[in-house]
């Protein structure tokens, strides 16, 4: 029998016009030689995009965050923490198994007192949980761009305040990085123990009904209430006063936002109107980024209005033609306890019964943080976050360092803070910014980089084939097992114009593919199109209501595209791996949600 | 109890096994339940009691010279039994008997609006052992038979399985008294099947209880039940109606012989190969079907079924399921001290055990 690899990352062929990509990133995730041994598989689904420098600070900061929480926080006994490396712009990771049985047996003895303290105290802490949260949000908010005048205004010499704004250049930006990283603390606090309630509710359903689509499960456990919907419902609402106000005929696919805007403005009292609703909706609802909150150009619906506005149409015609675009939580919320009843009546015993009654209340309870926590950190936080560091770059271009704002997004966090300290150093001694000879240069040499890199198909898996995935989040979140593996390593005998994955939401439908590789691209998708991308964000709903059917590269069953997808009743497979290597946009694919396949037919 | 000859299906339940046997108690008891079946009737213990009392082999009653062989002579054996099928199959039963059967045919064939109505005629067992059965041979079934005299002979045939060489052995090896025997005959209307199949009420390759899953091919069920064709597979979730589909290529078919007697097997024709042998609206009918019965006798149940030319669904026989039953006595969890104890078990690695 042959030794069954992956691609090892030491023996990867180089991009070619990528030369020097590593010195984008800090040196603790690069590959190592003694890497080749270990088992890394591409997380695609944070990082589909090749990641600029800046944007590198979104694997190394949540990875301090998540592993510190299973690791050294609840002491989970059979897992420490996720190792990430990136290779050609694209982040590896592998999780990190105790594999030691008394190691796990002293792990467990914290863990119990540690998570029980969690699970024992779910709502208040969530409750304190929610409110610490939107405490950084409010603090992100407030961190200002120190302005660089002639002089410092009078007050900052009659208040005493003893010392001068340049001191702020770096204090400010430091506060925004370390208020990302609380964030992302606060972000992992309740996850991994929310993936393990959901993970025992869903093991014991695998047991006690082998037949039960992964989906089921979760629209047993579904919240009703759940944050993430409330941008398209807000969305939903401005297209119905859209139709009450008459202004319907503004609306058409396609339209240019700013002159949708413009015409608004002509509409006298009624435009006006629509236009305060639009302003209250914006804050915070449409802080939500169209990509999942890992990259800087992934803008928000308040930075960039094209995704809400290329909904606005469908929403305003469904609603002139008198349908009722309210989600009907009151019978979805009967249909999920009527099936959660169907099943609880299956089983055969009252101590089954009794069990299932616990797991399943225990989810129930741990779902509101799982469903919502995405809105308040990748997208409300996360949107400001990016926004500031934004008028940092403001601040480099204004004062000569870089050409455009944005071109901060091509430096490190560290080299930020060299060239803030330039800017200091210049605006307190009267001379002049260095920092335009030096950095110009490397920022187009990365940008360059980055487009050569964006052509590399990245294997979705890199090393040894591993022994036993310990981790829950990377079956519950990544989507990933055994069986993927072995998939991965074609292992089966599927022809080229078949694609399998996680049948996440059910149904049959066909249609004509639209692949998108980049999610600034969504405004291109048309009406009942199957909308094929390396991965879904929530921000991408209104869309859902157009597309008829969805296909991911990765995912899990928990992952959002699959959740909102079973919200918009449309087939879904999700964590293909190849979706988008394989099939083209204009494709004519058959998508099998009940069985988690897609065909190319021609 | 009775000691009539014949019932008519509307007359019996689940309390009339040791007078019908086990088909027709299950037949009368699904018509009970309110499910279509072909009609019919049994031809009771009775019946087959007074036959064998009434005749004589050698000079002897049949359970004296069952009494006077030997199980581990196999020649003898065979003679013996041999003997014994003849004179069953030959001799005419008692009056009583034959003209009850006779009459009860004739009333069906009223029932029906068919003077030559076809029936089905199968053996049905007393016994609850459905092991004992299949070893002993006991299943046999003549389709397309019509006629009075033709539906005699059948029944004659089915009791003669009694003594069948298997049949006997079993009986002897195990010290089953001649005396306990029971046999009664299943007469039942011929259903001119589009498709049929079979269904479980679980599935039958997990056990889960979620879901019916259906087997369903062209024309009679024979060709499901003996594996000569690969049937349409259909998993029908019993909580949301989910359809799970394989379609297979259904290259044979078990047909009435247009000659009226008996069965021919021949190749589907081609156009008909990769269809659903099933339309969606049949598929529901029959879980809803499934779920009335597993409902009415309280487990999971193995069903045979049949839709008629004109899209009507009748079940053929229902029985208890019985492979995973056993497994089911394994309790998948319990509850714990507090509910996020299960995370605790599941999560937990291995660590040493306490006490």
């Amino acid at each position: 029998m042959t030794e069954r690899s992956f691609p090892v990352p030491s023996q990867l062929e180089p991009v070619a016009g990528a030369e020097g990509w590593e010195s984008m990133y800090p040196y603790f995730s690069r590959f190592q030689p003694e890497d080749d041994e270990r088992f890394w598989f591409y997380n695609s689904m944070h990082f589909p995009e090749v990641i600029p420098a800046f944007d590198g600070l979104t694997s190394e900061i949540p990875y301090t965050a998540i592993g510190a929480n299973t690791a050294r926080l609840f002491s989970f006994p059979t897992t420490m923490g996720i190792e990430y490396r990136i290779l050609n712009g694209r982040v590896y990771i592998t999780a990190n198994p105790v594999l030691d049985e008394a190691e796990q047996g002293r792990r467990f003895a914290d863990f119990q007192e540690r998570a029980g303290h969690y699970y024992g105290n779910w709502d208040r802490i969530y409750g304190e949980w929610q409110q610490r949260i939107e405490a950084l949000i409010a603090d992100i908010e407030a961190v200002e761009v120190p302005e660089l005048g002639d002089l410092d205004p009078l007050e900052v010499v009659t208040g005493g305040r003893g010392f001068a704004s340049n001191h702020f250049l770096r204090e400010r930006f430091h506060r925004c990085i370390d208020l990302y990283s609380k964030m992302w603390h606060h972000h992992t606090e309740l996850l991994m123990l929310g993936y393990g309630a959901y993970v025992v509710f869903f093991e014991f359903c695998k047991q006690a009904f082998p037949e039960m689509g992964d989906q089921m499960v979760a629209r047993m456990v579904a919240g009703m209430d759940v944050t993430m919907y409330r941008p398209d419902d807000e969305l939903k609402k401005l297209a119905a006063l859209a139709v009450e106000l008459d202004l319907g005929d503004l609306f058409v696919e396609g339209a240019d936002p700013a002159k949708v805007l413009a015409a608004l403005a002509e509409r006298g009292d009624a435009g006006a109107r629509w236009l305060a609703a639009l302003e209250a909706a914006k804050d915070p609802w449409f802080n939500v980024s169209v990509g999942d909150g890992f990259y800087h150009h992934h803008l928000s619906w308040a930075d960039d209005l094209t995704v809400p506005f290329a909904a606005l149409p469908r929403y305003v015609e469904q609603i002139a033609a008198g349908q009722d675009l309210t989600r009907p939580t009151e019978r979805l919320a009967e249909e999920r306890d009527r099936i959660a009843g169907d099943y609880r009546a299956l089983l055969d015993a009252e101590e089954e019964k009794a069990a299932f009654d616990q797991m399943l209340g225990l989810c129930r309870q741990v779902f509101p943080y799982i469903e919502s926590h995405k809105f308040y950190c990748e997208h409300w936080f996360t949107t400001r976050f990016f926004q500031k560091i934004r008028a940092f770059g403001a601040l480099l271009a204004e004062r000569g360092v870089l050409l455009e704002a944005d071109d901060v997004f091509h430096l490190r966090h560290l080299e930020v803070e060299d060239a803030l300290v330039d800017v200091s150093l210049a605006w307190a001694s009267g001379g002049t910014e260095l920092g335009a000879r030096h950095w110009q240069p490397i920022v187009a040499e990365r940008k360059r980089i980055v487009e050569a890199l964006s052509g590399w198909s990245a294997p979705p898996a890199l090393g040894a084939v591993p022994e036993a995935l310990n981790d829950p989040a990377v079956k519950m979140l990544w989507g990933i097992t055994q069986d993927t593996i072995e998939t991965w390593l074609g292992g089966d005998d599927d022809d080229e114009s078949t694609v399998r994955g996680y049948a996440a939401s059910p149904g049959v439908v066909e249609g004509v593919a639209r692949v998108l590789l980049n999610v600034n691209d969504i405004g291109q998708i048309r009406e009942g199109e199957v909308l094929v991308c390396p991965v879904t964000a929530p921000s991408w709903g209104p869309v859902f209501g157009k597309i008829a059917a969805a296909v991911s590269d990765i995912g899990g069953t928990m992952s959002h595209a699959a959740i909102v997808a079973r919200e918009y009743g449309m087939p879904a497979v999700v964590g293909t791996g190849m979706a988008t290597a394989r099939i083209r946009t204009g494709d004519r694919v058959r998508v099998d949600g009940d069985r988690g396949v897609v065909t190319v037919l021609s | 109890m009775a000691t009539q000859s014949v019932l008519h299906f509307r007359d019996v339940g689940l309390g009339d096994v040791a007078t019908v046997g086990g088909k027709g108690a299950s037949l009368g008891e699904l018509l009970r339940a309110g499910i279509r079946v072909p009609t019919g009737f049994a031809v009771t213990t009775a019946a087959f009691r007074q036959t064998i009392e009434h005749l004589t082999v050698a000079g002897r009653t049949i359970p004296e010279r069952v009494a006077a062989l030997d199980p581990a002579d196999a020649e003898g054996l065979a003679a013996g039994t041999a003997e014994i099928r003849a004179v069953l199959e030959a001799a005419p039963p008692p009056d009583e008997v034959a003209a009850g059967v006779t009459a009860a045919y004739a009333a069906l064939c009223e029932e029906c609006g068919d003077p030559e109505l076809p029936v089905a005629v199968r053996s049905s067992a007393t016994s609850e052992d459905s092991a004992e059965d299949s070893f002993a041979g006991l299943q046999d079934t003549y389709l397309w038979v019509h006629g009075a005299d033709s539906v005699l002979e059948h029944v004659r045939h089915c009791w003669a399985s009694l003594y069948s060489v298997e049949s006997v052995t079993y009986r002897l090896r195990r010290g089953i008294p001649e005396t306990d025997l029971g046999m009664a005959v299943v007469v039942q209307r011929m259903v001119g099947a589009r498709s049929s199949g079979v269904m479980f009420t679980r599935s039958p390759r997990t056990g889960d209880k979620s879901v019916i899953a259906i087997d369903a091919s062209w024309g009679l069920g024979s060709a499901v039940v003996s594996g000569d064709v690969t049937p349409d597979a259909f998993v029908v979730s019993k909580v949301t109606g989910e359809i799970k589909r394989t379609v297979a290529t259904k290259t044979r078919w078990h047909r009435p012989d247009p000659s009226g007697a008996g069965v021919v097997e021949t190749d589907v024709p081609a156009e008909l190969q990769d269809v659903p042998s099933i339309s969606d609206e049949e598929i529901a009918e029959l879980a809803a079907t499934a779920r009335t019965v597993e409902a009415h006798y309280g487990c999971p149940q193995d069903i045979e079924w049949a839709v008629d030319d004109a899209g009507e669904v009748f079940l053929l026989q229902s029985r208890p399921e019985t492979v995973w039953a056993e497994k089911d006595r394994i309790r998948k969890a319990a509850p714990t001290a507090r509910p996020f104890d299960h995370v605790f078990n599941l999560l937990g690695g291995k660590r040493p055990t306490e006490g």
